[in-house]
């Protein structure tokens, strides 16, 4: 997530640590660097100039560059104006006091609106709301099954009336039933429409006229360029919405552009969709991503998440397994679980304070199909053979790679790797110190199995 | 130029070489003349040495490609409406698209609407496998042409970059120059973020045409500039809407010219 931007914008900010003064001459070729590595970001021309004017005025003034720590002041600089780009404190979805709460999702085509309703489903469902969704996309072929589809998925019950009645009608007649139902919230899903395409954004603030939504939401993907402020500030006119969900924030897109829509329409970003899964959906920090982007990690993201998805008295349970010695690949394959729950692990490795911008780590493409495969090898096994590997020798090393999938050789080097991991864990309990040799070696055993079978997501 | 999404690289250096032009002398220094001589500049780089849709293959296969949502399965309807209804020609729509909830009957519909045939597999079911029938089944009827539909995925995804990959292998097996096309479909609206994307894509499934799409926005599509100054791969056909009929051939000149359209 903002990858490039992060690593242009800390080694300017090194840059300028180095120093121990600065003069304005140093503040302004720093400005330089930032305007470029923004507008590569796809961060609006005319935002980019007023963001680095803004910070340009704060490091000349106050005192910073006489203070005895300019480095350490800009950077406190940069990661406030950043937070404050992004939409400072961020917003929290609205609900009803009495009645069904309704999210009304709004963007161009193909921007991710109905993944992301699914995905929003999924989150409030989690947090224990009865949630349904309303079908109003008649216009895209198969939207509504896709809908259907993903809406189930997720839980939520789906209200459709397939693509024969307008939309308006369908989603106020969504929101009746909803009520009558007792739904705690209805997410309206509506077909990609362009911003000057004046019927259907008509239509648009009918359908919010007429359910009167307590939160708008616009989807933006994070790929968009310079197109996107136009774009938000089209849809801020007709549909007023009150915050930005991010999409595709998965890859290596520098979401410049959707950074530039809080300062046009000044509303902030409310969630980002980072992956194909429906849990790949997180509420957005504006002053956690700052400190993420500067390098600074986001260690509080990460608490949430395992508090989420871990669970305490597993944990208790694994650490007396550690400690007396039991620790089977049972035990490993529920670890793994777990921690995968929490997401892509090259996600997990941003959030970490510095390991940001240790580029190998993150450049580190965590292989998650050796993970799948990983898990694949061990759920064919017995349990008998998870807890004492020892056995897995000839036929039964044969039944688990064809169970699995996988090559014999995968099978080994699976039960090697866990071999030497409990060597290592002995070591460590019994307070030894590690060889690091000896780490490396385990992450190596055997070389590169050969490239495993491509398996769908 | 920067507005347009051309990106900073690309942009200077067609700013270069109009200098140099001006400097020598070959371009006389008035504003008429830059502009003149800029666009066709634009529309020369954009252009990177045209090449029509290729059609010879008995029976031609298209490949489709791209990120999630740009107009993949949109642009495949629309091009086999044109195909049959301009040229006559008959075509079968591979649905290679088996992971995206209701990718399957989205392409139906289309097929329906230009009135192609379809082969499809069920959900979750593996790619290769539905285009290795469609071209098959196109040979079996004497089709004319393939279009092999495909799944989004982010070029981040080295495991779905390979699973593509794979796609093209099974396609070259059957038939040895195939696909005779494989056309990427790049969102208008990309920022620079769609150099990477071509680039990417190509290097797993070599792409040699790109397919701008959305152009009936306000969105100039100035990336797809740059992905041909710098990958030497051209726009061949532009999406300007949702209908069967809002498809048409690229033209330099007129994609110069919007770009520097205020
Ligand atoms: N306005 C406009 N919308 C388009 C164009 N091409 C595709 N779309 C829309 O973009 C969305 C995504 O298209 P789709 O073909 O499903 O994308 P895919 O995921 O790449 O197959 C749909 O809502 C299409 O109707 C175009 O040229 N103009
Ligand atoms: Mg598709």
């Amino acid at each position: 997530m903002f990858d490039q931007l992060s690593e242009r914008l800390q080694a300017t900010l090194s840059e300028v640590r180095s120093r121990g003064k600065l003069n304005e001459g140093d503040v302004d070729a720093a400005m330089r660097d930032m305007r470029l590595a923004l507008l590569e970001a796809d961060v609006n021309f005319k935002v980019v100039k007023s963001f680095t004017a803004t910070l340009k005025e704060r490091c000349l003034g106050s005192g910073v560059l006489g203070s005895l720590d300019p480095g350490q002041q800009v950077v406190k600089i940069v990661d406030e104006e950043l937070t404050a780009l992004m939409g400072g404190t961020g917003r929290e979805l609205a609900f009803a006091q009495s009645g069904p709460t309704v999210i009304l999702m709004a963007g161009l085509q193909g921007s991710g609106k109905t993944t992301a309703c699914a995905k929003l489903a999924t989150q409030l469902g989690e947090a224990g709301k009865s949630v349904a969704l309303a079908a109003c996309d008649v216009y895209r072929p198969a939207a509504v099954d896709q809908l259907v589809t993903v809406g189930g998925e997720a839980g939520a019950h789906v209200y459709e009336q397939g693509t024969d009645r307008d939309p308006v009608e369908i989603a106020d007649w969504a929101l009746d039933q909803a009520r009558e139902e007792n739904r705690d919230v209805l997410i309206i899903d509506t077909a990609g429409r362009l911003h000057v395409d004046e019927d259907l954004m008509a239509e648009l603030a009918r359908i919010r006229k007429r359910t009167k939504p307590h939160n708008v939401l616009l989807v933006v993907d994070a790929m968009t360029g310079q197109d996107a402020v136009g774009v938000a500030e089209s849809f801020s006119e007709t549909a007023e919405f009150d915050g930005v969900v991010m999409t595709k924030l998965d890859g290596d897109a520098r979401g410049g552009a959707a950074l530039s829509v809080k300062a046009v329409t000044g509303k902030p970003i409310m969630f980002a969709s980072t992956g194909e899964k429906l849990k790949d959906f997180d509420q957005f920090h504006p002053d956690r991503m700052a400190s993420r982007i500067l390098g600074m990690g986001d260690v509080l993201s990460l608490i949430e998440k395992a508090e989420r998805e871990v669970d305490e008295n597993q944990a208790l349970d694994l650490q007396k397994k550690l400690e007396q010695d039991q620790f089977t690949l049972e035990d490993f394959l529920q670890q793994m679980q777990q921690v995968r729950k929490m997401g892509p692990l090259s996600g997990l490795i941003g959030m970490l304070p510095g390991m940001g911008a240790m580029k190998q780590l993150r450049d580190a493409d965590v292989d998650e199909g050796e993970l799948d495969r990983t898990e694949a090898i061990i759920l064919s096994m017995t349990p008998e053979e998870r807890v004492n590997p020892k056995m897995i020798k000839g036929s039964r090393r044969r039944r688990i790679a064809n169970g699995s999938g996988t090559k014999i050789q995968h099978v080994n080097q699976l039960v090697k790797q866990f071999d030497q991991m409990r060597k290592l864990m002995r070591q460590m309990m019994s307070g030894q110190a590690i060889d690091p040799q000896q780490l490396a070696q385990m992450g190596q055993s055997g070389g590169r199995p050969p490239t495993p079978k491509i398996r769908r997501r | 130029m920067i507005f347009a999404d051309v990106g900073a690289p690309t942009t200077a250096a067609i700013v270069e070489r109009l200098e140099q032009e001006v400097d020598a002398g070959t371009v006389a220094a008035d504003g008429g003349a830059v502009r003149d001589r800029l666009i066709e500049i634009l529309a020369e780089v954009a252009s990177a040495g045209k090449a029509p849709i290729d059609l010879s293959g008995k029976p031609a296969v298209l490949l489709m490609v791209g990120i999630n949502g740009t107009g993949k399965t949109t642009t495949i309807g629309k091009i086999a409406w044109h195909l049959s209804q301009e040229f006559g020609l008959s075509v079968v729509l591979a649905a290679g698209d088996t992971f995206r909830a209701a990718a399957g009957e989205q392409l139906e519909e289309w097929a329906e609407r230009s009135g192609a045939d379809m082969i499809r597999s069920k959900p979750g079911g593996d790619p290769g496998a539905v285009a290795f029938d469609a071209i098959e089944a196109a040979r079996a009827r004497g089709t004319d042409v393939v279009i092999v539909d495909t799944a989004g995925r982010l070029h981040t995804q080295s495991s779905l970059m390979d699973e593509l990959a794979k796609v093209r292998r099974v396609i070259a097996r059957q038939i040895p120059d195939a696909p005779h096309e494989t056309l990427i479909s790049i969102d208008a609206t990309t920022g620079q973020n769609g150099l990477r994307q071509a680039k990417v894509f190509s290097e797993a499934v070599d792409v040699n045409g790109v397919v701008l799409t959305k152009l009936d926005g306000t969105a100039k599509g100035g990336i797809a500039l740059a992905i041909s100054s710098e990958l030497g791969i051209p726009v061949k056909l532009i999406g300007t809407g949702e209908s069967l009929e809002d498809l048409r051939p690229f033209d330099a000149e007129d994609f110069a010219r919007a770009l520097l359209a205020e």
